[in-house]
């Protein structure tokens, strides 16, 4: 044990954060079926007229999302801050920022995963044309790490308060409003329209992909001042 | 067999250490050396500011004054050099003892080139008498149980400096020998440690730290 360094020590901790969330009160499926909740509630409110909801479905999609996948965010390093994990994360030879990476990994494909499976299944309730229900599912797989990882520098922020989830969301949902933006564009795009499919999709890339860069360092920064 | 190196010798020089937590000063003026195979207690009442000391040293807390200098057998920082065991034990509740101590030996004894290898898991729960429970999860173990699967934490990833806050908090009267001895066998190896407690650890020759509101004391050893 311990020879295939260096990657040994993040693949130790992926396994953990897996087993984690599937054990008893882990919370792994329960984003999931929120989302498939809160989509399946939509025709009861707003009625059953096919058009209106095929329009809106995208929209509707995006924002189940969005609150799905901030749904057990906030736990995200609360559990390690209240039982004394984080400090040995702190102290160990592997940088905090590379830990909440892999951390945010472990929950994107736990939470976000499942529903990006799930969306186009729940589409077809909201009576999406095929087409519609492919760029759901691409627009998502584009745009959900940048909804985790935003995330992860609220849960960072709030990791030493009682009641923190609620101070994260109001945090960090108004940072979500470009991928929101930009999700639900491309989606839209992709069943026609004026605009073409790949340019709302590229930003949404884009947006990832900064995300990806520049949210380890800030919440790892915010995991470091949290007793300061 | 001493499981680090011990060239060069190894010393851990604190001067004038000022710690602030939230606006105020709750540790300042320590100063302290040890050399390899040299103990150090923090001694203080309630509130002295033994913990918020002991995670300055462990890097968890920002310095506010003083210089820490730390000369180890590589460059690391002494973060990476030292095991801290807090008041929390850093287990899962899900997790089995054996799982934990798993996930620990890979992410506290990652670096290194490896060479440094600690116990098995299996060993290091042997070790702390609790060879039975390493497949059962931590969350039904009892606080003495888990204060134990967390000091065996020590023996899975060698690292010179132990910091332990309170580390016989739980612990049967049997188990704190065990500590002892293991206490005792880290400085026979040329290791350090800087231990904060009320209760008698048994640590021979140690300095003592007296944190006080108005003054700090080192008594040196004899």
């Amino acid at each position: 044990m311990g020879s295939h360094q260096p990657s040994s020590p993040l693949a130790a901790l992926f396994r953990r954060e897996i087993r984690i969330a599937r054990s008893i009160g882990g919370g792994g499926g329960m984003g999931v079926v929120f989302f498939l909740i809160l989509v399946s509630l939509t025709p009861f409110a707003i009625g059953p007229d096919m058009n209106l909801l095929a329009r809106i479905g995208p929209a509707i999609l995006w924002i189940a999302a969005l609150l799905a996948t901030l749904l057990g965010l906030d736990r995200l390093f609360q559990g390690d801050a209240d039982d004394g994990s984080l400090d040995l994360f702190t102290m160990s030879a592997t940088p905090l920022e590379l830990v909440v990476l892999v951390k945010c990994a472990a929950h994107w494909g736990l939470t976000a995963l499942p529903l990006i499976v799930a969306a186009p299944v729940l589409g077809l309730t909201l009576g999406l044309e095929p087409s519609a229900l492919a760029g759901v599912a691409a627009s998502l797989l584009a745009g959900t790490p940048a909804l985790t990882l935003l995330g992860a520098i609220g849960a960072a922020l709030t990791a030493g308060l009682r009641r923190g989830g609620l101070l994260m969301a109001v945090l960090i949902l108004p940072l979500t409003v470009p991928v929101l933006i930009f999700g639900v564009a491309a989606a839209a795009a992709a069943s026609g329209g004026t605009v073409p499919f790949h340019t709302p999709f590229l930003i949404l890339c884009a947006l990832s992909l900064i995300s990806i860069a520049g949210a380890p360092f800030a919440a790892a920064a915010a995991l470091r001042a949290r007793e300061a | 067999m001493p499981p680090f190196a011990l060239h060069p010798p190894q010393i851990l020089a604190a001067r004038g250490l000022r710690v602030d937590r939230g606006g105020r000063a709750i540790v300042s003026n320590v100063d302290f050396e040890l050399r390899g195979g040299e103990a150090l207690v923090v001694l203080g009442r309630n509130g002295a500011g033994k913990s918020t000391l002991l995670r300055a040293l462990a890097g968890l807390l920002p310095l506010r004054g003083g210089t820490i200098q730390f000369t180890g057998a590589d460059d690391a920082p002494l973060a990476e050099q030292a095991h801290y065991i807090g008041h929390a034990d850093g287990l899962k509740a899900a997790l089995t003892g054996f799982e934990n101590l798993e996930f620990w030996a890979r992410m506290l004894g990652g670096s290194g080139g490896g060479e440094s290898i600690g116990l098995p898991p299996a060993e290091a729960l042997q070790k702390v008498g609790l060879p039975r429970i390493g497949d059962f999860p931590v969350g039904y173990l009892s606080a003495g149980q888990k204060r134990r699967v967390a000091l065996a934490r020590l023996f899975i990833a060698p690292r010179p400096v132990w910091i332990l806050d309170e580390p016989a908090t739980a612990l049967d009267i049997a188990s704190q020998e065990t500590l002892g001895k293991a206490m005792a066998d880290h400085r026979a190896n040329g290791g350090m440690i800087i231990a904060a407690t009320h209760a008698p650890l048994g640590l021979a020759d140690a300095q003592e730290l007296r944190l006080d509101a108005r003054r700090v004391t080192l008594a040196g050893a004899a």
